[in-house]
């Protein structure tokens, strides 16, 4: 077989994604049986389902791989992962396909789930826990304040019926729950981060 | 019966005020009536969930999970971890796996531990709630405290994505679980079989993708219905968050009539361990469960 012919299945792409994503390492080991797309809950919403999204980094496919939104869809169900004949951690690999994307600026912009991720992200490692009520409130505003005001309003009878359930509390407003060594947990995640962006090449 | 001890992480939907709140009232019950003891990891933090991993990335991630193993194991030696939360059992287990097993991933997340002061020793096995009911105390010790059998109530056992794949519970398939259904059962309930008992209900997607996530939750409801259950009951408080509250968007977008009560497990058997409606968290409900609150009144 010519150089030519082989060249692009001996491509860099394959070992940035071995290197730097999470699980990457694994890609290699797809047989493109196609049972991960029959088994996602959201198949029908995946312009490339999983085993196509692996040959294509196979291929090369860079920009069309890590511009898609299909890792997007992943719900993180599992179904793909328990199926696969090969035991390949699809659901890692699609959310560090996800992530490596994002952190490249690749993603689609306004794409729902990667503005969610970065805004559930943003609202645990605040207080080391989850405020519902200020990440519900961020999520109905992350479109604009008018979106957010109508958004608001059409969640109003779920709203006011989980505080009436005692399962949201506005006073969580006011900061809610939180860990008590916050600068222990923050020089964690900042040593985290460190380390994690100096080995996949994110450092500035 | 024995007693049973653990360090408990509750995870950050279970605490007060936040939407599963009602589940921690009914495991407290719950496991009063089991003589279980659940001592708080003290200063636990979120697990990152399920899709903390797009802005969070793999080594944060992994030092948060540490995190709480490290300081369950500072404070709560020799005490095996249990969560009530399928998404942080399953976080805690997944990281768990992955440091134990790479000794570059293990030294990464200890370095960053060490920033908060802490060591992560990998001395602590972790468990969700229905494993320490099923595999350490097992179904006849959680028949014997029935006074009141759920008689005549059929459940359609939720079983979901996240206590179930990968890891799964007892070595049970991932395509047709039973504990929860033998659960049920344990409790006088009736276990109705159907279709959509391993669907994912759209998890954190609820929240950025609304009509792909409602079509999951629809499906599940509707087959629910279809066979004649009353009721759903789950061991995931995003499954039920999701089924539950979003029944009335749909009713509102497409003119359906769904208004069908969703379920802890462990309320279940609180009920069924004769506690009050309060005790099990019946009172945490935007759709009521009106026949488990006749039976805390009789």
């Amino acid at each position: 077989m010519s150089e030519q012919a082989t060249a692009r299945y001996t491509n860099d792409f394959l070992r940035e994604v071995e290197k730097n994503v999470e699980e990457g390492h694994w890609v290699k080991m797809c047989m493109q049986c196609g049972v991960c797309a029959g088994s996602c809950p959201l198949g029908s919403a995946w312009a490339h389902p999983p085993q196509e999204i692996f040959m294509m980094i196979r291929a090369g496919k860079r920009e069309e791989v890590l511009t898609s939104d299909s890792m997007w869809m992943c719900t993180s169900c599992y179904n793909c992962m328990v199926r696969c004949p090969r035991q390949l951690p699809i659901t890692h690999i699609m959310h560090g396909l996800a992530n490596y994307a994002h952190r490249l600026g690749l993603s689609p912009k306004g794409q729902p789930t990667q503005a969610t991720a970065t805004l559930f992200w943003n609202n645990l490692i605040k207080k080391g826990r989850v405020n519902e009520l200020t990440f519900s409130l961020a999520l109905y505003f992350k479109d604009g304040f008018v979106q957010g005001i109508k958004n608001a309003l059409n969640m109003q009878a779920v709203g006011f019926g989980l505080m009436k359930a005692k399962r949201l509390n506005p006073m969580e407003i006011l900061g809610g729950h939180a860990v008590k060594d916050q600068a222990g947990l923050k020089a964690m995640i900042a040593k985290a981060r460190e380390i994690e962006d100096r080995k996949k090449g994110f450092a500035k | 019966m024995a007693k049973k001890e653990y360090a408990f992480y509750p995870g950050c939907s279970s605490q007060k005020g936040a939407s599963a709140s009602n589940y921690l009232t009914s495991v407290n019950a719950m496991c009063d009536k089991l003589d279980v003891t659940i001592t708080e990891i003290p200063d636990w933090n979120c697990c990152g969930a399920s899709i903390g991993y797009a802005e969070g990335g793999e080594l944060p991630r992994l030092a948060l999970s540490a995190r709480n193993f490290a300081l369950a194991e500072q404070h709560l030696p020799g005490k095996e971890m249990v969560a009530t939360c399928a998404a942080c059992w399953l976080a805690q287990r997944e990281v768990k796996d992955r440091i134990d097993h790479n000794e570059v991933l293990l030294k990464e997340t200890n370095e960053a531990l060490a920033a908060a002061g802490l060591q992560y020793q990998g001395t602590t096995p972790v468990r969700h709630m229905v494993e320490v009911l099923i595999e350490d105390l097992g179904y006849d010790a959680l028949k014997q405290p029935v006074v009141k059998p759920l008689e005549g109530i059929k459940f359609a056992g939720y079983v979901g994505c996240q206590t179930n794949r990968p890891f799964g519970i007892d070595g049970e398939s991932f395509e047709n679980p039973v504990y929860l259904d033998k659960l049920v059962e344990t409790v006088g309930g009736e276990a109705v079989p159907y279709d959509q008992k391993v669907t994912c209900c759209g998890g954190a997607l609820a929240f950025s993708e609304p009509e792909k996530s409602q079509k999951q939750i629809r499906d599940i409801v509707e087959s629910a219905y279809d066979h004649g259950a009353e009721m759903i009951v789950t061991p995931c408080p995003l499954c039920q968050a999701n089924v539950e509250i979003y029944q009335s968007e749909i009713n509102k977008k497409h003119g359906t009539k769904l208004n069908m009560p969703v379920l802890y497990y462990s309320q279940l058997m609180t009920v069924a361990y004769g506690g009050t409606a309060k005790e099990a968290g019946l009172d945490g409900h935007l759709i009521r469960a009106t026949r488990l609150e006749d039976i805390t009144k009789k």
